[in-house]
């Protein structure tokens, strides 16, 4: 394998490793912060608990997202030192920015996590609050550096030389609100639905201990709503997502579509396989005219086709693929959230059955990997491109050779921390069950002690 | 030289020197809770974890905050330089993030606690050891270019005395200004034994890292003989760094302020250590000046554009006029507040 796919590779599983834990590090805080509200509004002291116990959880993953998070920023300089050239001279100011959000995460995290007996419940609200903020505004600030890369923006290359550099420019660059914005609403909702599948998983375990079974419940409940909610902001966000893509990278869209050729009333193909030979989908569903309405809200819109683009400057194929897989999700977990509000909330039913419970407990992982088949995607789909019609990957990878030694020994730690994390967790809940928690509140007054 | 790039390089070896206090009390903090893990009377392992437990995060940020700085102001250093420390950074940030992880899994995991400590407190050295190398990389000598590509040479790398000052110094100073301040630290939270303990260490592991500090600079006669001529034009800062160790040695023996029984104001140390520290590295970096790597990349060649460093400054303004109050929220809640000092479990 030459080095510039090995590179990939490694940078690639770099980030599909960190974005785990770091969409976790959104999602989770706005859980907590939910539950710290509904505390202090109902007097609830199961609310005190559940944010208690996934301010832990919360605590450990962070063990995993922070130190993957800087092994990400420095490979960035370590594995394709072109790039960050280009990025240090014109969009230096995400990256800067992002330390402060990082600074602001990580001092109310800690406040939060080992101050929480002394300071009020104001203080404490304030401190997840600001969790949250950090958190969403680190990954806002980052994927701002990918929207960058998409439609790059704020300098003009002249005989190999950077000028015209406007970095405020670059910054608010076209792609930027709709892309952050789709990360932060898939953060919370994939929070929410991992919630939900704990949750879940839990009320199937005790289906006879209706104490326990209930503090899951509510869990559930709100876990519910607030992935139903974000998942609809999701999927009204992606179609935005589409549409920017139609607009400013029409070979990824076309390649996300499968189409070929380029035309007015374009059908929209559902799930199947790109076939490069005979270009065409295999064994997926046709809508016609459904494609040039997503792209630009009416039928007769012209979608380019990757016919009209060299071959060599196509998207990989599978991207279409990876597509439809996560929005096959998005739209699947609209639907299981409201039909799961609806049964507790509006049908009154005080148990669910146990179908839909596991359907629950699937909720979670499929949304991680929503955002792990968004990201590939995203990435992917720009190849040969670095930013996008300026700068080749291949002009910008590390000269240095030894990059397959590092892919095993990064691997490698990956795997070990992967591991010890979920055993470390599992360690933990065990040891500490939710009954006795729930016993200890009511005697403590909801007094949290993390 | 502009005013620019001084001033960018100026608070880019502000942040690393805030860096290698926090990261050496960090790091030395976690070496000090592996050492004291089986004397279960005096509390010293406590005392470094609870320093520990919500100071790594934020240590941690600084340094992302180097690397950022690094590449933002300077990208024309940021070829060469992520080129030749692929190797060498690489296996920092594995033993990072082996040292991070298991940090954090230790105080949720009590039953693995020794294991994970051992892992934490072991990487936890050789880290401050490895990271000291960039800075004998800067000094050239073993960078070499072949087929246009920069490579490291690590033979001579590794067969340099200077090299081996350098990582010597990086480790003893850990361990010396981490005892110092976990001396401090439980000096204040009234842990008497602990207090003792980390009092002697200080004082056994201060003159070994000045025996090393001598070794670096003898050794940089020969091997980067620029910086070494460079460096004694800046004398009266080495002089003076001695002597605020020898202040701070000193210290340790003065009759402490408030408490009759004790010896010692550990505070008074500490703030003379600092200030040792601040001089040598004052005189180390002006000396190092115009390289940022010798002879191929200067302050100068490697800085961004006008306008992105303009920008970058104004959020550097407003960014940590916007933390400041934070900062000193978890001053307060972490460093003074006795309530936290003195609990039993951390
Ligand atoms: C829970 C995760 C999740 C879900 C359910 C969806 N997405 Fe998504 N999507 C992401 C998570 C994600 C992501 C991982 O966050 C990406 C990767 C890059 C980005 O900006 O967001 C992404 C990228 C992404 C892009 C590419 C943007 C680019 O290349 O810059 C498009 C066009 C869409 N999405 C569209 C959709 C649509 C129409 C959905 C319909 C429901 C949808 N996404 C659901
Ligand atoms: C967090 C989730 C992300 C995942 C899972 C991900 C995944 C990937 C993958 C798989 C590649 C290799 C592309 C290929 O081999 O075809 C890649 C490349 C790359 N990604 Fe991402 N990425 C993520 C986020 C980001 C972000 C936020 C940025 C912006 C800073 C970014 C910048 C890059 C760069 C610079 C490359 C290398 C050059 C290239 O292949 O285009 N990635 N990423
Ligand atoms: C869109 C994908 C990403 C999201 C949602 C995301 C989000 C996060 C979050 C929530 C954290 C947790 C810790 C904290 O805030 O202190 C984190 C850590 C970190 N991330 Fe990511 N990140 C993403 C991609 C990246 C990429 C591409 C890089 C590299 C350029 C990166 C660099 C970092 C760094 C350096 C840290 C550690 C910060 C620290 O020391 O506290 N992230 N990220």
């Amino acid at each position: 394998m030459d080095d510039l796919v090995l590179a990939r590779s490694l940078f690639g599983t770099t980030m599909g490793f960190h974005i785990i834990f770091a969409t976790l590090g959104v999602g989770i805080p706005l859980m907590i912060l939910c539950a710290e509200l509904l505390f202090q509004k109902t007097k609830d002291p199961d609310y005190a608990v559940m944010a208690k116990r996934w301010t832990k959880g919360q605590a450990v993953l962070l063990g995993v997202a922070i130190p993957t998070g800087t092994i990400a920023g420095v490979q960035l300089s370590l594995l394709w030192p072109g790039f960050m050239e280009v990025i240090g001279r014109v969009m230096a100011l995400p990256f800067q920015i992002e330390i402060y959000a990082f600074f602001i995460e990580a001092l109310f995290m800690s406040i939060y996590v080992y101050a929480a007996d002394r300071i009020s419940p104001k203080m404490r609200i304030v401190s997840v609050s600001l969790v949250l903020f950090g958190a969403t505004a680190s990954a806002v600030l980052i994927t701002n550096v990918h929207a960058f890369e998409g439609t790059p923006a704020g300098f003009r290359i002249l005989n190999g030389e950077i000028v015209d550099v406007d970095p405020w420019a670059a910054f608010f660059n076209p792609s930027f609100l709709v892309s952050a914005g789709h990360v932060t609403v898939s953060a919370y909702m994939t929070g929410a639905f991992v919630i939900a599948s704990i949750a879940a998983y839990k009320m199937i375990k005790n289906r006879k201990k209706e104490r326990v079974y209930q503090f899951h419940r509510k869990a559930l409940m709100i876990s519910l709503v607030i992935g139903g909610v974000f998942s609809l902001l999701t999927a009204l966000n992606g179609h935005e997502s589409a549409q920017m893509l139609h607009e400013y990278q029409p070979e990824k869209l076309a390649a996300a579509e499968g189409l070929f050729e380029t035309q007015d009333f374009a059908p929209l193909a559902i799930g199947g396989f790109t076939d490069r030979e005979t270009q065409e989908i295999k064994y997926g569903i046709e809508v016609p005219w459904a494609l040039s309405f997503l792209a630009g809200n009416s039928f007769d819109t012209e979608v380019v086709g990757l016919n009209d683009f060299p071959e060599e400057y196509w998207p990989p194929l599978f991207v279409h693929t990876l597509f439809n897989a996560m929005v096959l999700i998005g739209s699947s977990l609209i639907f299981l959230s409201m039909v799961g509000f609806a049964w507790h909330k509006i049908l009154k039913k005080p148990h669910f059955p146990k179908p839909l419970l596991w359907l629950f407990v699937l909720s979670g992982p499929l949304s991680v990997l929503s955002i792990e088949f968004g990201w590939i995607f995203a990435c992917t789909g720009r190849q040969p491109w670095v930013i996008y019609r300026l700068l080749k990957t291949e002009d910008v990878v590390t000269g240095s050779t030894q990059i397959g030694l590092l892919f095993i020994l990064f691997s490698l730690i990956y795997v070990i921390l992967g591991v010890a994390v979920v055993l470390v967790l599992r360690y933990y809940f065990k040891r500490h069950p939710v009954e006795d928690e729930l016993t200890h509140s009511v005697d403590k007054k909801g007094e949290i002690n993390v | 030289m502009s005013a620019d790039s001084l001033l960018a390089i100026t608070v880019l070896w502000g942040f690393v020197f805030i860096y290698a206090v926090m990261a050496t009390m960090d790091f030395g903090a976690g070496f000090w809770s592996m050492v004291y893990i089986n004397r279960e009377k005096t509390n010293a392992t406590n005392i470094a974890n609870r320093y520990l437990s919500p100071t790594w995060e934020v240590t941690n940020v600084f340094i992302v905050a180097i690397v950022v700085a690094l590449v933002s102001f300077f990208p024309g250093a940021t070829f060469i330089l992520g080129t030749v420390l692929l190797l060498p950074g690489s296996f920092i940030l594995i033993l990072l993030a082996l040292r991070s992880g298991f940090l954090v899994f230790s105080h949720v995991a009590k039953d693995y606690e020794k294991a994970l400590t051992y892992v934490s407190g072991i990487s936890g050295f050789i880290i401050p050891a490895l990271l000291m190398l960039v800075l004998p990389i800067t000094h050239g000598g073993y960078i070499e270019q072949l087929n246009g590509v920069h490579q490291l040479q690590f033979g001579q790398l590794f067969t340099s005395p200077n090299s081996y000052a350098f990582m010597g110094f990086a480790i003893t100073s850990t361990l010396f200004l981490s005892s110092l301040l976990l001396a401090d630290y439980s000096n204040v939270a009234d842990e008497l034994d602990a207090y003792r303990i980390y009092r002697r260490d200080a004082l056994i592991l201060g003159p070994i890292s000045i025996v090393m500090a001598f070794l670096i600079m003898f050794t940089l006669r020969t091997e980067a003989n620029w910086l070494y001529t460079n460096m004694l034009e800046y004398l009266p800062f080495l002089i003076g760094s001695v002597l605020m160790f020898l202040l701070a040695g000193a210290s340790l023996f003065l009759p402490s302020g408030r408490h009759k029984n004790r010896r010692g104001r550990p505070r008074l140390a500490v703030i003379a250590v600092t200030i040792q520290y601040l001089l040598a590295s004052y005189a180390y970096g002006r000396a190092h000046l115009p390289y940022m790597i010798y002879p191929d990349v200067t302050i100068e060649s490697g800085f961004t554009h006008p306008n992105t460093f303009r920008a970058l400054i104004i959020t550097y303004i407003v960014g940590f006029s916007i933390l400041f109050p934070g900062f000193l929220l978890f001053w307060k809640l972490f460093m003074k507040d006795k309530r936290y000092l003195k609990q039993n479990e951390s």
